[in-house]
């Protein structure tokens, strides 16, 4: 038989690894549509549009000063509690969103995905990337808070080296909310029952981490190895320290875990997508 | 001959029945074992073919079996089939929503499919922001969209609500313009589910028109449909699914004829779906039990007729109550459009309180339709009562009208127009 070279061969199952990232490149113009309608979408026909970005992580940390800063008596000592507490909500925010949002890749976008074929994992992609352009504004935010506390002089900052590392915390937190979130997508295609306590172990792991509370009330060894295990906990350490050069702690070896965490997760998570989303639709 | 560039080996695809059970992770912790022990799956070949009509025991069935077939460049091929023949499934494979279970499909060229028009338009988008995410999800490039951009308005007809969210839009515009991105799409083969022809008889014809286009631009098109009319029309080739087999392909005519053949062997009594309450309409005072189409004055049946042959229809009805009258009506309807074409008046049948069976024959004499299949429309009821006593609606054999031989200009309209001349 005479050599053929095709462009496509459908086949019942392919290689345990083959991402294809290849064709999610080719693909980016979708990725960028989709990023697009994620944030258009969302605030038309509301007055303040954007605005409802900021908004959001200025309540909760309105809330957060007041039930764990004031009430609880938790906050910061040598850092203004509501900069302590944004430095935080704000990442969180990120890594949470993520999470949600790309945990329910498979039985959220089942009418597309069932209608045309595109490298799946462009939706996980472009949730991920919208995500960031909301994080953007909300980091523009706490620039400004921030700014205030910098100029007001109640506070000093040493400001340090460190926040040179903001960039690779930023892809460590996308990392690991887009890892985690599609760990838990391709699970919960043929059970559904995971679904069910997403919500909850994010809801651990939110107060299994500094995000409450400053790590130096925390005595016991092993409650601080707990704490740090949560690997969400290096990277709003080290957004607070970047920012103040006080009132966390920097541990490079955390946020290094925290970075080896991310990459074992997502290629775990990679392998099972990539089983999952060539016949998802059978059992979605 | 031009390559082949779809080439479909032995393709399978095995579902599972009912909804999943608790016995599944047993089940697939079982599959595991053995694949890791290198064995075969031993839950893979349970399957029973693929007939709906029979409840089955088993708990996996196998929606395609063996399905070889190839395609070469430029050829429009059309899959028919009756509903859950497996035609969708079919689909599904060859758009890569879903995998087949055994089997391989090697394609060479870009390849598109439709199964749906507007997958993804977000309602709260305007027309134009639609149009660019919908062409993306198609497959189409920035670039490629912003270039055809004026084309796809234009096309639409909704230019003048471009910037308007599609929420606003009236169900036929939002089809229109999601038609109109999808008719844009240029692959080097592109397959078309036929019920994306939708919205109102105007428009089905507008897709058509433009399927048919595509199909003759040299593009090689798979066109998966159960309207005999619209593959007649566009496709040179046709393959049948079965049961989840191919059982026949070659010259698209034949194939329909063979199709049509097939649904029409299945009589009256024996036909599941005339049998199944659910499936026929009307309150069941009187039913239709048979019917045969024959040339008048013959007892053979057959359904396809000479271009202005007498038709006769003979039915059997079954009075099962009663009734103080009993009207009966025939109407066509085009399989291209699925408009009626014609109907009869109410006719009305003597049966005054008479129960048990009846004989009845209508016969239409030289019949001026134009060539084509035309699916039947029986109807019987009363003058008074809103619901009918029964309605056969195109589940029986369609009337199919052979195109004379020597006339070829017979292709326009449903009627041909009598006239006279004068000089």
């Amino acid at each position: 038989m005479k050599h053929k070279k095709w462009d496509l061969i459908i086949r019942p199952h392919t290689r345990w690894l083959d991402l294809n990232l290849k064709e999610v490149w080719r693909y980016r113009d979708l990725i960028g549509q989709f990023v697009r309608r994620d944030i258009v979408a969302v605030y038309k026909q509301t007055l303040l549009g954007p605005v409802w970005f900021v908004v959001q992580p200025i309540l909760t940390t309105v809330v957060f000063t007041f039930v764990f800063g004031s009430l609880a008596g938790l906050g910061p000592k040598d850092v203004p509690t509501v900069l302590f507490y944004m430095a935080g909500i704000i990442p969180w925010n990120y890594f949470n969103e993520c999470l949600m949002k790309t945990s329910s890749t498979f039985t959220g976008n089942a009418s597309i995905y069932g209608k045309v074929y595109f490298p799946r994992l462009v939706i996980p992609f472009s949730v991920v990337i919208s995500n960031l352009a909301k994080f953007a504004v909300q980091l523009v935010l706490l620039i400004c808070v921030w700014l205030y506390y910098y100029f007001q002089g109640n506070y000093q900052f040493n400001i340090n080296a460190y926040l040179l590392l903001l960039p690779v915390v930023i892809i460590i937190m996308a990392g690991l909310g887009l890892s985690m979130g599609i760990l838990i997508s391709s699970l919960t295609t043929k059970y559904r029952d995971l679904s069910f306590l997403v919500a909850f172990g994010v809801e651990l792991l939110k107060f299994a981490s500094t995000l409450v509370f400053p790590l130096f009330l925390i005595k016991n060894e092993t409650y601080r190895m707990i704490i740090w295990a949560n690997p969400m906990t290096s990277v709003i350490e080290t957004f607070r320290y970047a920012l103040m050069g006080k009132g966390a702690e920097m541990n490079l070896m955390a946020l290094s875990y925290s970075a080896g965490f991310m990459v074992v997760v997502f290629f775990l998570a990679a392998l099972l997508f990539n089983r999952v989303e060539k016949s998802f639709m059978d059992t979605v | 001959m031009h390559p082949i560039v779809i080439q479909a080996e032995d393709i399978s695809k095995q579902y599972r029945l009912g909804l999943l059970s608790g016995k599944t992770l047993s089940e697939d912790f079982k599959r595991f074992l053995y694949r890791m022990a290198g064995k075969p799956d031993p839950l893979a070949f349970v399957g029973a073919e693929n007939d709906r009509t029979v409840a089955s025991a088993e708990r996996y069935v196998w929606a395609l079996k063996n399905i070889n077939f190839d395609v070469r460049q430029g050829e429009v091929m059309g899959i028919i089939g009756r509903n859950g023949a497996g035609k969708s499934t079919l689909l599904k494979i060859l758009s890569r929503v879903t995998t087949p279970t055994t089997g391989e499909i090697r394609i060479k060229g870009k390849i598109a499919s439709l199964l749906e028009v507007g997958t993804g338009f977000h309602p709260e988008l305007t027309g134009r922001e639609n149009v660019f995410l919908n062409g993306a999800i198609l497959g189409m490039s920035k670039a490629e969209i912003k270039r055809k951009f004026d084309e796809i308005v234009q096309f639409s007809g909704v230019a003048r609500y471009i910037d308007t969210p599609v929420k606003r839009y009236s169900s036929g515009m939002y089809v229109r313009l999601a038609f109109a991105v999808a008719a844009h799409l240029e692959p080097e083969i592109l397959v078309i589910d036929e019920v994306l022809a939708v919205g109102d008889t105007e428009f089905q014809k507008k897709c058509l028109g433009k399927i048919k286009e595509v199909a003759g631009g040299g593009r090689t098109v798979l066109f998966v449909s159960h309207n005999m009319g619209a593959v007649s029309d566009i496709c040179d080739r046709a393959i049948m699914i079965e049961k989840g087999s191919i059982t026949s392909t070659g010259v698209a005519d034949a194939v329909i004829r063979e199709y049509v053949n097939s649904t029409m062997k299945t009589d009256l009594t024996s036909y599941d779906s005339l049998k199944d309450a659910q499936f026929r309409r009307g309150s069941g005072q009187v039913r239709i039990s048979a019917l045969s189409m024959h040339r008048h004055g013959s007892d053979v049946e057959q359904h396809e007729f000479d271009y202005r042959s007498d038709v006769s229809f003979n039915l059997s009805f079954q009075i099962y109550e009663p009734v103080q009258e009993l009207y009966f009506l025939l109407a066509l309807r085009s399989s291209l459009s699925r408009e009626m074409v014609t109907a009869t008046e109410r006719i009305r049948i003597p049966v005054a309180g008479k129960s048990g069976e009846m004989q009845f024959r209508i016969t239409l004499p030289a019949v001026n339709l134009s060539p084509g299949v035309y699916e039947t429309y029986y109807w019987l009821g009363s003058s008074k009562q809103e619901m009918p006593y029964d309605v056969i609606d195109n589940m029986t054999a369609p009337l199919v009208i052979r195109v004379p031989e020597n006339e070829s200009a017979l292709q326009t309209g449903y009627f041909q127009l009598d006239y006279k001349t004068e000089l």
